[in-house]
């Protein structure tokens, strides 16, 4: 049995899907639970699998026996076991978190919701876990396909518009991925990525081999919604129902990271993707627009939401950073930012889903006494802001650290200007919000129009906190957000230096 | 002259792919978009099928083996067959396109219902004149 694990965490929530819609013909309130359960036991089964990859090694799983370069093979190493927790855990988060949203915006979509909600956890752990090249594409297919659904699923307006622009660049995206993979295969013939590994550096002259890697390369980059290919992000992750945007903003970009990470540093070597030719330097280039492009666009924006969605333009350009430095520090401060940024993007989106779903404010200049109204919410954001501003107890500073390390260790000062002036910008950003939200009216006045309203006798402001089912989900959140800060470093000595390929 | 015609499956491949990119990047309506990355999604189809070919004259892959299925030794050659990988790679590409295809166009019908109108720019002018009012 224990053997299966790798196999659960994928079709666990597949299966769930189809059983989520078919029992929601006769009770749609069983959908939700079987969300949750399904989603917990991929959780538990992946936390299984990663013990067992830190106690025995990297885990080769055969899907139907079948041997590879033949067959599909799941492979469990230190990287995507790692990956496969952050997904799972974060859904799990998620779907929790979304139990009253979609009581409130869609009741009669439930079954629909979870079920669509299970595939696309199960695109992202599919992505994750596979070790064949075109599986992956198939599991980026599902999950993109999942995703345009739940973005159009909810009563925004002009929400079908912006799923539908998702639509062309995810397909002109994945396409390009495919034709990558057709390439590549046309050489090798193999689609194992070990076996591509084995392969390929007989033939990085080959310029077949070179257009195939450029178009993995840019498909990914489409996905993953790094600069200038991020037209579709905002629209779409702002108008999607909040219960989606706190799955698919913070993992959905990070997975095609992961993905980008392993073209770059499994199936082709790092002498070739950064020797042989110059992607760290665009890469690094296109982060740094990307960057101050997210940072600056964030600051013009007064919706909450639209905010944080160019925020997470930048986000992904920090990511790129590491990845594009190309060495050992660099590395890690991007797979450490991957699990920092998935937690800081789910806390804000969560929390911006709790205060939408209770005050229906979106807007962050009638945040006044919002401290008052949602505390704990309220101390939560706090909490992630600072990290995402990069203060040391919490994970951001870390995570930061590592990346303006790298950058100086490859003599990038651009980049290590960037990703200072980076925090200011985040620093503006957060600050504005926690002023409207804890010192708005400011003291002097404010104790003016204390006493003015208590003469009219209305002068209390009621907490009126989240659902518990929201609550908790938040709070877990920002609690890990500060206990992964101190134990990054436990982190990054117990599994992510094994993640990066040796003798890089 | 040679070069071309003897890819000419290739040429053929590029041709339909920038047809289809086109359509998607320029055309201003909605549906004609969606034809687009039809077009795009079926030029990889030919890409992969290319793939497979095998020149001098070989067939279909068909296992010939005995009553319980193992294969007489002898009678299969690589050589003497297409490589069947490619099809199978497809079949599953053209029901992720079918997917993609059948999303597209329900979020057409949402559209249409919203805007009463699938081209582009009219429905930016909507989306325009709705956040000045």
């Amino acid at each position: 049995m224990s053997t299966q694990y790798p196999a659960l965490i994928v079709i666990v929530p597949l299966m769930s899907a189809l059983i989520c819609f078919v029992v929601g013909w006769w009770n749609r309130n069983f959908c939700y639970k079987i969300a949750v359960a399904a989603i917990a036991v991929s959780f538990y089964s992946s936390v299984v699998t990663m013990k067992d990859v830190m106690a025995n090694g990297v885990i080769h799983y055969w899907v139907g026996s079948w041997e590879p370069p033949w067959g599909i093979e799941y492979v469990v190493d230190y990287l995507n076991g790692y990956m496969l927790i952050i997904i799972t855990f974060i859904s799990l988060l998620a779907v929790i978190a979304s139990k009253k949203s979609v009581e409130k915006d869609f009741p009669e979509k439930a079954p629909a919701f979870y079920s669509i909600f299970l595939l696309l956890v199960t695109g992202l752990v599919g992505i994750t876990i596979t070790g064949d090249v075109f599986n992956v594409y198939v599991f980026l297919e599902i999950a993109s396909i999942a995703a345009y659904a739940l973005i159009a699923i909810g009563k925004r307006d002009h929400a079908p518009m912006a799923s539908f622009n998702y639509v062309i660049y995810g397909t002109v995206g994945a396409c390009f991925y495919l034709i990558g993979v057709g390439y590549l295969y046309m050489v090798t013939g193999s689609l194992n990525m070990a076996d591509l590994a084995k392969l390929l550096p007989d033939l990085y002259n080959s310029k077949v081999v070179l257009v195939g890697f450029a178009f993995l390369l840019v498909g990914v980059c489409i996905k993953m919604a790094l600069f200038p290919l991020h037209m579709w992000l905002p629209d779409a992750y702002s108008l999607a129902p909040d219960s989606v945007s706190s799955l698919i903003a913070p993992l959905m970009t990070k997975v095609s990271a992961y993905v980008m990470i392993r073209i770059m540093f499994t199936i082709f070597q790092p002498v070739f993707s950064f020797e042989m030719l110059p992607v760290g330097s665009i890469c690094g280039w296109l982060a740094v627009i990307a960057i101050f492009v997210g940072g600056i666009r964030a600051l013009a924006q007064k919706d909450l939401k639209n905010m944080l969605v160019y925020i997470l333009v930048a986000e992904v350009g920090y990511i790129v950073i590491g990845i594009s430095v190309g060495n050992r520090i660099g590395l890690t401060g991007a797979i450490l930012h991957i699990m920092n940024d998935a937690a800081m993007m789910a806390c804000l989106f969560l929390i911006v889903g709790a205060i939408a779903y209770k005050t229906g404010i979106t807007d962050i200049t009638q945040f006044r006494h919002m401290n008052q109204k949602m505390p704990f919410t309220m101390a939560a954001f706090t909490i992630t802001a600072l990290s995402m501003v990069g203060l040391p107890p919490a994970c951001g500073f870390f995570s930061k650290w590592y990346l303006v390390l790298g950058a100086i260790n490859a003599n990038q000062w651009v980049l290590v200007v960037t990703l200072l002036i980076s925090s200011l910008i985040n620093a503006i950003l957060f600050f504005r919000v926690i002023e409207y939200a804890y010192f708005y009216p400011h003291p002097e006045h404010g104790a003016e129009e204390h006493v003015h309203a208590t003469s009219h006798g209305h002068a209390e402001i009621v907490m009126n906190e989240a659902p518990l089912s929201m609550l908790i989900p938040i709070l877990i959140m920002a609690t890990l957000i500060l206990v992964l800060g101190p134990f990054s470093g436990k982190i990054i000595s117990s599994i992510i230096q094994f993640a990066i390929p040796a003798g890089f | 002259m040679d070069f071309i015609i003897a890819k000419y499956n290739y040429w053929i491949y590029i041709i339909l792919m920038m047809i289809g990119f086109y359509a998607m990047i320029v055309k201003n309506n909605l549906a004609k978009k969606v034809v687009g990355m039809n077009i795009f999604q079926t030029a990889l189809i030919l890409l992969f099928i290319s793939t497979g070919v095998k020149t001098g004259g070989a067939t279909v892959p068909i296992v010939i083996g005995d009553a319980h299925g193992h294969a007489i030794p002898g009678t299969l050659h690589a050589i003497d067959y297409i490589n069947p990988l490619p099809h199978v790679l497809m079949l599953t590409a053209i029901v992720v396109m079918v997917a993609t295809f059948g999303v597209a166009l329900a979020l057409l019908i949402m559209i249409f219902k919203r805007y009463k109108t699938i081209e582009e720019d009219e429905i930016l002018e909507i989306r325009r004149k709705e956040a000045f009012t």
